[in-house]
């Protein structure tokens, strides 16, 4: 009985341990699964405050991290993405279209068996560079390409 | 609770190719209306995508995302028959999940 008890006093002592290591921080329970939505990254209306507000200022090119997007776009409501990280150990992928109002469009974060490629359909306003930002292994990359929107609507 | 949301899901080598089709407005909160009143902004803010109930995939989306968004993964590990499943949350807290088997 006595054995029991001690067991259960150890477990209630380590898990409380735990919820201390999640309180300070040190711990991420959420890692890629809590999802909360980064209001102040989507809602930045300036592209350089929003590729801050991601951690991607500053990141290099790579040849293992590529993008196909189409040179022209006839309907800009509707514009192919594909990102794709061959970098060792990518754990995120952001998009931003630099011209539109709101810069950021998406952010992906990979675990488990997820490869660092995504395909993705977004808005752009205007003729607009196209960036994405790769974190592969606790460093930033970035890769870009220009989409020119063709303006008139319903292509008349 | 949104349409259905359509999985296709289908290995390719040891790799599993997942494209989910999601039905919904993406509304920017940008647009008029005819009589110049501004449509509220309604859209996915969040999805998950899982393997077999573990989460393998996590995304935000803006506003900026075409109307019925189209996305395609890739996951390693996956084998015929394992399950995909996938959750959007949108911001007016509507949510939908649907799941698929790997073909």
């Amino acid at each position: 009985m006595d054995m029991i008890r001690r067991t259960v006093l150890k477990g209630a002592g380590a898990t409380g341990v735990l919820a201390g290591l999640i309180a300070a921080g040190v711990l991420k329970p959420t890692l890629a699964y809590a999802n909360e939505w980064n209001k102040a990254a989507f809602e930045a209306k300036d592209f350089d405050a929003a590729l801050k507000a991601i951690g991607g200022e500053g990141a290099a090119t790579n040849p293992a991290l590529s993008m196909k997007a189409p040179e022209i776009a006839e309907n800009g409501a509707v514009v192919p993405i594909d990102v794709i990280s061959n970098l060792p150990d990518t754990t995120s992928i952001a998009v931003l279209v630099k011209k539109n109002p709101l810069p950021l469009a998406s952010v992906f974060e990979f675990s488990g068996g997820a490869q660092g490629e995504v395909s993705v359909r977004l808005k752009v306003s205007e003729t607009s560079v196209i960036q994405a930002i790769a974190k592969a292994g606790g460093k930033s990359y970035s890769v870009q390409r220009e989409v020119k929107v063709t303006v008139g609507g319903c292509g008349g | 609770m949104g349409e259905p949301m359509k999985i296709r899901a289908q290995m390719k080598g040891d790799v599993a190719e997942v494209r989910v089709l999601m039905s919904h407005p993406m509304e920017t909160g940008m647009r008029k209306d005819n009589d110049g009143k501004t449509i509220p902004a309604h859209f996915i803010q969040t999805m998950t995508v899982s393997l077999n109930g573990k989460p393998v995939v996590s995304g935000q989306l803006n506003t900026s995302v075409s109307r019925n968004p189209v996305f395609g993964f890739k996951i390693k590990g996956a084998k015929a028959g394992d399950k995909i499943s996938v959750t959007w949350k949108d911001n007016k807290g509507d949510t939908r999940t649907d799941e698929a088997a790997i073909a």
